[in-house]
């Protein structure tokens, strides 16, 4: 028990010494806060995205395109097509039909309110379906749209980011007008950076004849999507692809929090190693000015282990303590924060939240254990191989 | 410059401190020069703009057609010296990970507007010779080593494929030379009647349209006399100046500007802090040095000048190899994907050699002052 005991006192010395190397301890531990700031923030961005875009709310909904399109613009169906997959085996069935929502996706100009340049803002032409199928739309003003008028209903991301959005407003898109009646939350998902209208109306709108882009329908239980799969891909009338909503929502945010992980993460890395080497000066600078006092420990006969301890010990402390700092402040910054950005796969804004989850605080502060503990190392064993007598004689 | 010696003299006492000081500088200089590059990839698009270039679209959006017969409409219009309509194909070559822009265009036309792009003459005249021919730039022809003479082969999941055939079929005919410094070099241009006659449904339609105007002074009339060409038509217009529709994009993607020079001010704070901390013990562990320079005759302005001459020395090595390497992998264009053309601007490296200079000022300033004051009597005393 000799050297635990001895780990503590020299620990506990040291740690007590720190005000006297005020400015340099400031100096890394400025350093990591730093570092870990920039990281949290960045990958709140991506974590946020993600966020918005796997809160789909049903798990049993399917989305159907034509084959080899990547995403709703690229793909075209035929009302005769919609009408053939809306009556295919596992979706759900209700008295007035079965839960399928023929879809039109196309974009129209709005301005950003944060800076008022235009933004490009998706618009959803809906089937009477579309909200039985989701499960997770709400009004939270106004009321649903009619059919058959030339009336929308607005996210609400959409309606924080995009002007011209309030309930009673028109928007004049082209030589259309349509009255805003309500704004509508779908738990969070990517639903609400959309503005939706009935699709029979979007159709002449847009010269787009009587087709539509993708189906979304209601499977009858979470089981049914394979059987539901297998009656497109076999029926010979249809070029389809049928996705799972989650998976579809996946693959349309890889891209988007790809770009912003790799820029995020590339970045931190740069300043992790500048905090690096911060850390590992400030942590020289400290042996260096303690030599007699390590040598002296040393002469009274603490073991060379408890003396590279109490080196780690102080930077670990003061690496956490950086940390800390950092990811509260990421915290209280960035929490909640809301953005928009563009996706690409969808050429579109996506509305979302900075997202400081508790995953990537834990994350933050093993970081800076992490930079503490290398910052340490190796000024640790040289205060260790310090040779005791010219050390003392040291001025 | 005598004093250059007793500089790097000072610098050498102890090593590992100047080492690390200097790649604390390194760094924090490598990733503005970074930074600066990705901020100029995505917004660089506005600053090579042409002053005497409009882009006519759709009104609604980007993303609606209009009809091919607005060519010879808009080329009617009053101060309009040429236009060029462009359409987007997005081919895919064998994965949509390869992702590149692909384009259709009247040659002629394309060429006439777009005069930074060079083509040798025999090249332009094959194009004009092979209805599937293209020219590709050399950053995608470097990207999957093709040569001219190869036959690409591509799919477009927005437009299907040609009637009986599993994909598009192109001829590359010839290669272009951005003559603009930053401007991207990687789209694949192909032939709009090849384009039109291929599709099975929705001919007779384009994308956009690139004007060029005789006066950049009108540019805006000019943008408005179109607008007005085509108002209350089914298919109204929006045309502007090519660097506002540039500036467009960067600002949808977000605010890039603010959010760069956020990052870039909590790494520089950090990186002064580093050297000034390093300068205040380097000065102070050598008091009594200063004191007998001091007493043999250095003047106190001269004592501050080799000072701060050493933090300078500091934060301008690490900050120019720092910028150097960040000029050498943004030259590599590491994300084609996703930026296509990376550039670090000169400008950007001027002001980053700049900071470094002032970094080394301010950061060497405080101790400098100190070591100026000291008075020699107490220097020498000091233990």
């Amino acid at each position: 028990m000799n050297w635990l005991s001895q780990i503590f006192a020299i620990v506990s010395f040291s740690l007590r010494s720190i005000p006297q190397r005020l400015g340099s301890a400031i100096t890394a531990a400025v350093g990591i806060a730093g570092v870990v700031l920039v990281l949290t923030g960045v990958l709140a961005i991506s974590e946020g995205i993600k966020k918005t875009l796997t809160a789909t709310g049903a798990p049993d909904v399917a989305v159907v395109l034509r084959s080899g399109s990547d995403s709703e613009m690229n793909s075209g169906l035929t009302r005769e097509e919609t009408r053939l997959i809306a009556d295919s085996p596992g979706i759900a069935r209700i008295d007035r039909g079965p839960l399928a929502s023929a879809e039109l996706f196309v974009i129209i100009d709005l301005p950003k309110r944060s800076t008022n340049t235009p933004a490009n803002v998706p618009l959803r032409g809906v089937g009477a379906a579309s909200f039985d199928v989701r499960g997770n739309i709400e009004m939270v003003q106004g009321r649903r749209f009619e059919s058959g008028k030339n009336e929308v209903i607005v996210g609400a991301g959409a309606a924080r980011a995009f002007g011209g959005t309030d309930v009673g407003k028109s928007i004049k898109i082209g030589q259309n007008t349509w009255q805003v009646v309500g704004i509508f939350t779908a738990g969070g998902g990517i639903a609400e950076s959309e503005i939706w209208t009935d699709a029979a109306v979007l159709q002449p709108a847009y010269n787009r004849g009587d087709t539509f882009q993708s189906v979304y329908a209601k499977l009858n239980s979470s089981g049914s999507f394979n059987q539901f799969k297998d009656a497109l891909t076999t029926n010979p009338q249809l070029k389809t692809l049928v996705k799972p909503l989650s998976e579809f929502y996946a693959d349309q945010s890889t891209q988007v929090t790809e770009f912003i992980t790799t820029i995020g993460v590339f970045i931190s890395v740069l300043m992790a190693c500048g905090a690096l080497f911060g850390a590992l000066n400030t942590m020289y600078g400290a042996v260096s000015s303690r030599t007699r006092e390590i040598s002296t420990l040393r002469a009274l006969g603490f073991g060379t282990l408890p003396v590279i301890i109490s080196v780690l010990a102080e930077s670990v402390v003061l690496a956490l303590i950086g940390g800390a700092i950092g990811a509260a402040a990421a915290w209280f910054a960035f929490d909640g924060f809301q953005a928009s950005t563009l996706n690409w796969a969808t050429f579109s804004q996506i509305t979302f939240a900075f997202a400081v989850t508790p995953q990537l605080l834990v994350q933050a502060i093993v970081w800076s254990a992490v930079l503490g503990l290398l910052g340490g190392l190796f000024p640790a064993i040289r205060a260790a191989r310090l040779p005791i007598a010219t050390a003392l004689r040291d001025s | 410059m005598k004093f250059l010696s007793l500089v790097i003299a000072n610098l050498k006492r102890k090593k590992l401190r100047t080492v690390l000081t200097v790649l604390s500088a390194f760094i924090a200089f490598l990733l503005f020069g970074l930074l600066c590059a990705l901020k100029e990839g995505l917004m660089g698009g506005v600053n090579i703009a042409d002053a005497d270039r409009l882009i006519v679209r759709h009104k609604v959006t980007l993303i609606q057609p209009l009809p091919e017969s607005y060519e010879t409409r808009i080329g009617r219009i009053p101060g309009v010296d040429a236009v060029a309509v462009q359409s987007w194909f997005g081919g895919i070559y064998q994965d949509p990970k390869n992702f590149f822009a692909t384009i259709p265009v009247k040659p002629e036309t394309f060429l006439d507007v777009y005069r930074e792009f060079k083509v040798p003459e025999d090249q332009k005249q094959e194009w004009l010779r092979t209805r599937n021919g293209a020219l590709v730039g050399p950053a995608t022809m470097k990207r999957f080593g093709w040569k001219i003479g190869d036959t690409v082969p591509l799919t477009s999941p927005i437009w299907g494929q040609p009637k009986d055939q599993s994909a598009w079929e192109f001829k590359i005919v010839g290669s272009y030379e951005a003559t603009k410094k930053g401007a991207d070099t990687s789209t694949f241009y192909f032939r709009h009647d090849y384009f039109d006659e291929g599709k099975v449904e929705r001919k007779g339609l384009i994308g956009w349209a690139t004007v060029r105007v005789k006066n950049p002074d009108q540019a805006a009339a000019i943008a408005k006399a179109i607008d007005t060409e085509f108002e209350n038509s089914p298919y109204e217009t929006k045309a502007e100046p090519e660097g506002a529709f540039a500036a467009s994009f960067a600002q949808q993607v977000g605010d890039i500007g603010t959010i760069v020079a956020g990052v870039v001010s909590a790494v520089f704070f950090t990186i002064l802090l580093v050297a000034a901390n390093t300068m205040s013990q380097a000065v102070r562990e050598r008091t009594e040095e200063i004191g007998v320079l001091k007493a043999m005759g250095f003047t106190n302005g001269l004592v501050l000048v080799l000072v701060l001459m050493e933090s300078c020395f500091i934060a301008m090595l690490g900050g120019l190899v720092g910028l150097g390497l960040a000029w050498m992998i943004a030259s590599s264009d590491p994300i084609p994907t996703i930026i296509p053309t990376l550039n670090l601007p000169t400008r950007d490296v001027i002001t980053g050699a700049l900071i470094a200079v002032a970094l080394g000022l301010i950061a060497g300033a405080v101790p400098a002052i100190q070591a100026m004051r000291l008075q020699i009597a107490t220097a020498l005393r000091r233990n």
